[in-house]
């Protein structure tokens, strides 16, 4: 296990990048480790560039702010990397050797040859998901997409139990939240989709779970899989 | 009524009055993930707050729109949205001068808007509590933290804390209100942390039950009247004589400035129990030392970590009020060190100038690393900092 792990999450704004990083966060807290997670963005507007980050140790962190030195990278929108929406280009930099990225997108994204050799001579590998496809499949709304990344990271790094992630999830979903006014209106617009707030839970898991799934069978397929 | 008769009773939400002692020491905690914004709600849902005003401006949003909740919920007597944050902290001192105690939030562009009222505040000796959750001031625009408004309100007559962690958030708050209306002391608190950093980070946080709440302000222990047009301070307001150029008025000027003043010196005795004390030590008689405040200490204390891996030996002072300045306990605690490096996040470097002007031998003491604009400070700068210095592959620049 590495004394200290470093996450950071690259979207759009709307995306739920900041929602993951709390839940995440507060899911490693349930877990009995230290966590901290921010986010980190620019006037609030959908679509535009919003990143969040987690930092998970056994040990009391103090750091805080952007992160420069991930060893995990979840981006969570193709255009994060095809239109440079992401405050450090390249996208993956300062990715620690033997890190991991984790991509939402249906089909590998067309990344320069020299990217791909820089990952591969850092042992960095690359894992695409479907995650907004699979949210709208399994949840019936693209705004569960943040749902799959989590089942993403968790099925492929194992770094957080389920029972906390559901812990967390109820935490941030199952009560009243009052955050900037944009978060309230997408919470807003959430629970719209669902007839009950339990069922917005049910979903949520549900994406989780599946996704979780490909994520570990994903990392069954890599030699060297990141010890998390 | 004295509130001290208070203790033991309960509020009409059915919250113990207790000592803030209790509150602070001794009442049992437990553990909460919580944002810097929701330290806000629950220090005020504890702190018996009669007014609260807000002005929406980022990163301080969340937390006045969550004390709007707390007034919804019946934990705050009055609370409305002010017409912009002048008006804001005009209406606070309104409040305050009334026997209110009162609570606001700001960040940079809204602390300087609202900038006169400050000192105005101070020489009113209004025990006003603000928590200014810093941002970058500058253009282009920035949302992001930057403690360069701190260095501009250091000389307003206002108490300035600067809170580290979401847990010293809390503590800081609770303390602030006890200290600000001490008879003594009597002067506005402005708590300050870092935007972002500490208001949107999720940390963990030890948190006394919300069913007790401190003894509510007592403005009879004010040592001027309340809203009395005859004695000063308010009469210098009304009163030609002071508005004059003669000897006369610039003397009470000047006398009741040093008093402010004074006031806040005298604030260190009320604060050193309540949040044990100005400055905090970590392995201080290492050679090299960090020296800040804020999230910079933070990032230091990484530095540290980092550091220490590669068998460097680094120290920690924190500085925790900036006003009053803790100048006997930086002295002190900086008389051993070869190399005092003070990290800002601020293109200024004001810190490093107060350590300076405190310290013999200043030329021990390096400003910087500083990054500015919102600019994250990661530890690893730091950490080349030091060894770059240290090496002699960078001019140490004074001045």
């Amino acid at each position: 296990m590495r004394k200290r792990l470093n996450l950071r999450m690259s979207g759009l704004g709307g995306q739920g990048v900041v929602t993951s990083a709390h839940v995440l966060a507060t899911a490693a807290s349930y877990d009995g480790r230290h966590a901290i997670s921010n986010p980190f963005f620019g006037a609030e507007k959908r679509m535009a560039p919003a990143e969040s980050y987690v930092r998970i140790a056994g040990e009391r962190i103090y750091d805080r702010g952007e992160l420069v030195y991930p060893d995990v990278i979840m981006v969570f929108h193709p255009q994060v990397i095809t239109q440079g929406k992401c405050y450090t280009m390249p996208f993956y930099s300062g990715i620690k050797p033997g890190g991991l990225l984790i991509i939402n997108s249906d089909s590998p994204l067309p990344l320069l040859d020299s990217d791909l050799e820089f990952l591969d001579s850092q042992n960095v590998p690359i894992f695409y998901i479907a995650a907004t496809t699979l949210a709208v499949e399994i949840a019936g709304t693209e705004l569960a997409s943040n749902m799959g990344m989590l089942g993403a990271l968790m099925g492929a790094t194992k770094l957080v139990s389920m029972d906390s992630m559901e812990s967390a999830i109820k935490d941030r979903f199952g009560k009243k939240y009052v955050a900037s006014g944009g978060t309230a209106t997408l919470d807003e617009a959430i629970k719209k989709k669902f007839a009950k707030k339990e069922q917005l839970l049910k979903k949520n898991m549900e994406t989780i779970r599946r996704v979780y799934d490909i994520g570990a069978e994903w990392a069954e397929t890599i030699k060297s899989p990141m010890l998390v | 009524m004295d509130p001290k008769s208070l203790v033991g009773t309960f509020n009409k939400k059915g919250q113990k009055i207790v000592e803030p002692e209790y509150l602070l020491f001794e009442a049992p905690r437990t553990q909460h993930f919580m944002t810097g914004s929701e330290v806000v709600k629950e220090a005020i849902r504890r702190a018996s707050i009669d007014v609260s005003i807000a002005y929406p401006i980022t990163p301080q949003s969340e937390a006045a729109a969550l004390v709007g909740e707390l007034y919804v919920e019946g934990y705050v007597g009055e609370y409305f949205r002010g017409e912009n944050e002048f008006a804001v902290m005009s209406e606070c001192a309104g409040a305050s001068f009334g026997g209110a105690r009162v609570f606001t939030t700001t960040s940079g562009p809204g602390t300087l808007r609202a900038y006169e009222n400050f000192p105005m505040w101070a020489g009113s000796r209004l025990p006003i509590v603000i928590n200014v959750m810093v941002r970058g001031v500058n253009s282009p625009l920035s949302i992001q933290p930057d403690t360069l408004e701190i260095g501009m309100i250091l000389e307003t007559g206002m108490l300035i804390w600067h809170a580290e962690t979401a847990q010293e958030f809390l503590d800081f708050l609770l303390a602030s209100f006890i200290v600000a209306e001490e008879p003594d002391v009597h002067l506005p608190v402005a708590v300050c942390i870092d935007g972002f950093f500490v208001s949107h980070t999720k940390d963990m946080v030890m948190m006394p039950p919300a069913d007790i709440a401190l003894t509510p302000y007592d403005p009879y222990r004010s040592p001027v009247p309340c809203m009395d047009m005859e004695v000063p301070p308010i009469r210098m307001m009304r009163d030609p004589f002071v508005m004059k150029s003669n000897y006369i008025s610039y003397a009470t000027h000047a006398s009741w400035q040093q008093e402010v003043r004074a006031a806040c010196e005298r604030s260190r005795k009320h604060t050193i129990r309540l949040i044990g004390g100005l400055i905090e030590e970590e392995n201080a008689d290492a050679e090299i030392l960090i020296v800040s405040s804020g999230t910079a200490v933070a990032q230091g204390r990484e530095a540290v970590r980092l550091l220490a891996e590669e068998g460097v030996d680094v120290g920690i002072v924190k500085i925790k009020t900036i006003r009053p300045f803790p100048h006997q306990e930086v002295r002190q605690a900086l008389r051993n060190a070869k190399h005092i490096f003070v990290p800002e996040f601020n293109v200024a470097g004001w810190m490093a100038r107060e350590i300076k002007a405190c310290i013999p031998d200043n030329d021990r003491v390096y400003a910087g690393p500083h990054v500015a604009g919102g600019m994250t400070m990661p530890p690893e700068v730091i950490v080349e900092e030091i060894k770059k210095v240290l090496s002699g592959r960078k001019e140490a620049v004074h001045g």
